[in-house]
């Protein structure tokens, strides 16, 4: 009893040492997994064509260069045009960035009214739009493309703007509700009889604590358009597609060999703005996931 | 001069739900009227309503002679004072004070200085610029009734401003919300479910139950001639013992039966009483029986009675015996002799008792 009770605490520390280092093992073993194809992508978009021809998948490359960046910015055929995918980077931006902001805008103002201005059928326009959220892409795009005709949206980056921002109401609106609802309805009551009114509520006491909340709805908004492709390929013509269609037409039109460095540097940067988001972004991503309620 | 606040034939339903029932009720200027009740009477919804923070279905609310009935909250002259005080997150102590002002466009200057009067009357001043979440319970208090003074209102509400504090810090600030309404001769409504707290703060008090008011009167009143059943039941702590007992009526008053299970009944007397039905409940409170070897009374009546429990609690004794088939609790003095188990001479001073009818609880005399 004495005795085991001596060597115990040791062979505790022992236990939980080598407990600690496995975990980590196997944590660095699934990173190294998961960075796997981000390495293979890098390198091989380094290298020129005759390296990855003869060189294996894994070699870094013995001679860096950046020809591959150079021709899938600038230079790299999608279809007829060998523009690379500055244009199409641009139409992205145009498309992306308006239609974050507007789906954001409308989703704190929804949420705003859902959670806390109830009305008699608040509860059923909430569902309503909730519902919105688990249609598939695929059932809204015939009825889309009519719309679109009707209102001589078709092919431009406004119609696509406006498909998005009908698209992500749903998502942005629930949002906000739930971050919304946290707070108690004492401070839209106290505010009222203070004099305030919605929009000036909704502007200094609402909109003041809803940081992590906007955070976390235009990572998840601007990950969602800038990556769709389905709505991008369907309701654009040659002159506003987005990158995710232009990089589709690049890796897609092979004129002679498959230029496996272009494709691979092509898709890096089709993908480094969302990336880039996350990184600024991303801590507040995950604060605004977990805010609970708002203490007063 | 017409009424600070006036209520009249207010009904509020929620789908066929009866919340409110044909309230009636106002108060002259410098009153302090307390809602009181268990949660779910209505209290909250007819404050709500006094705000213009529910609408009512029917009925009239008017403040000083005013038909506010469809007035929105912030036109009607009043400043609210909310449970969770409801102090804005992102603003300081100064600009949570000062919101209510800025809305309206009053001059900065003018702010600055009604905030620095409030913030001086409050002892805030030393935290006006910190925020909510950087106060304590009461500091938080003290600003939530900050932002109510500082609009110098017709008329404040308080929707339980006390029930999240701890119980000392509670009974501090009970003082001192009772001093300001002193100091300040405002005219108050103050929601609570603590009849203690009604008691000490009210000059009126305004109890309710299921969305009915069940009496309306001065603490004393409330105390002493509960209107019914469940006023005497609600109001006092402890609770007013409530007895049943058989009447006979005789030339001289009124005799009450009382059923003990181990011992003949005990016979009480009233001669004051003209008429009462056959079964009665008696009701008395614990310190209106009285142990015989200390209190010398003069029409006090004597009984020898059986003791369950002896409980000291200071000041006070409390010494719970069963008669009628009911427990009832006596408060007698620290240096009582009660013995646990032992019978013992009461007194039970008769001339205090309420007579309430065993079958609708009304009072009957």
């Amino acid at each position: 009893m004495t005795n085991s009770s001596i060597t115990n605490p040791l062979r505790e520390m022992m236990k939980r040492f080598v407990l600690r280092w496995l975990l980590y093992l196997l944590l660095c073993t699934f990173a190294l997994y998961y960075m796997m194809p981000l390495f293979v992508m890098i390198t091989t978009s380094l290298k020129n064509l005759e390296e990855i021809r003869t060189g294996s998948l894994m070699s870094l490359p013995r001679e860096i260069t950046l020809a591959a960046w150079s021709t899938a910015w600038s230079s790299a055929c999608t279809g007829i045009q060998c523009e690379g995918l500055r244009p199409y980077f641009w139409n992205s931006v145009l498309l992306a960035v308006p239609a974050v902001l507007i789906s954001t805008i409308i989703g704190a103002i929804n949420g705003y009214v859902v959670a806390q201005w109830r009305f008699k059928l608040s509860n059923v326009l909430f569902a309503l739009m909730l519902f919105g959220c688990f249609i598939p892409f695929q059932v809204v795009l015939l009825p889309m493309a009519r719309v679109l005709g009707m209102t001589g949206l078709a092919g431009s980056i406004s119609g696509l703007i406006f498909v998005h921002v009908i698209y992500g109401i749903g998502f942005t609106t629930l949002f906000f509700r739930n971050y919304y609802v946290t707070i108690p309805v004492e401070l839209v009551k106290a505010a009222k009889v203070d004099g305030a009114s919605f929009w000036r509520i909704f502007f200094s006491i609402f909109l003041p604590l809803s940081l992590p909340i906007i955070v976390v709805t235009v990572i998840w908004q601007f990950t969602q358009i800038w990556n769709d492709f389905l709505f991008g390929v369907s309701f654009s013509q040659a002159g506003t597609q987005p990158i995710t269609v232009a990089l589709n037409n690049i890796v897609n039109s092979t004129t002679g060999v498959k230029e496996y460095n272009v494709d691979m540097a092509a898709a890096i940067i089709a993908a480094l703005p969302t990336l880039l988001v996350y990184i600024v972004a991303g801590k507040y991503f995950i604060r605004g996931l977990t805010a609970g309620s708002v203490k007063g | 001069m017409s009424p600070i606040l006036e209520i009249k034939n207010l009904n509020k339903n929620y789908g066929p739900t009866n919340i409110l029932n044909d309230v009636n009720a106002s108060i002259e200027d410098g009153e302090f009227l307390v809602l009181v009740g268990p949660s779910g009477c209505g209290k909250s919804t007819l404050l709500n309503c006094i705000a213009g923070l529910e609408p009512i279905t029917s009925g009239t609310i008017r403040i000083s002679g005013r038909d506010m009935t469809h007035v929105s909250p912030k036109d009607r002259d009043i400043a609210m004072v909310f449970q969770s005080y409801a102090l804005y997150p992102t603003m300081s102590v100064a600009k949570n004070i000062t919101f209510g002002m800025k809305v309206r466009g009053i001059e900065k200057a003018e702010q600055d200085v009604k905030l620095a009067e409030v913030a001086h009357l409050l002892q805030i001043e030393t935290l006006l610029d910190r925020r909510p979440a950087q106060l304590s319970g009461g500091q938080r208090q003290r600003v939530a009734m900050g932002r109510a003074l500082v609009r110098n209102p017709k008329l404040f509400l308080f929707d339980e401003p006390l029930s999240n504090l701890d119980a000392k810090l509670r009974v501090e600030m009970r003082t001192e919300i009772k001093k300001l309404h002193q100091n300040l001769g405002a005219s108050m409504v103050y929601v609570t479910h603590d009849q203690i707290e009604a008691m000490t703060l009210a000059t009126k008090i305004v109890v309710m139950k299921g969305g009915m008011v069940q009496q309306i009167g001065s603490p004393a009143e409330i105390y002493m001639r509960p209107a019914n059943l469940f006023v005497a039941d609600f109001m006092g702590s402890p609770a007013m013992n409530l007895i049943p007992a058989r009447v006979n009526m005789n030339g001289k008053g009124a005799s009450f039966t009382i059923t003990r299970s181990a011992a003949p009944p005990l016979v009480l007397h009233d001669e004051n009483i003209k008429s009462l039905p056959d079964n009665v409940v008696l009701g008395l409170r614990p310190e209106d029986i009285g142990d015989a070897s200390l209190r010398k009374g003069r029409k006090l009546q004597i009984s020898n009675c059986h003791v369950d429990v002896v409980e000291p609690a200071g000041a006070d004794t409390y010494v719970l015996m069963t008669l009628g088939g009911v427990e009832v609790t006596a408060r007698l003095q620290a240096e009582t002799a009660a013995q646990r188990g032992a019978n013992m001479e009461f007194t039970f001073n008769m001339a205090k008792a309420s007579y309430f009818d065993a079958n609708t609880g009304e009072r009957l005399n």
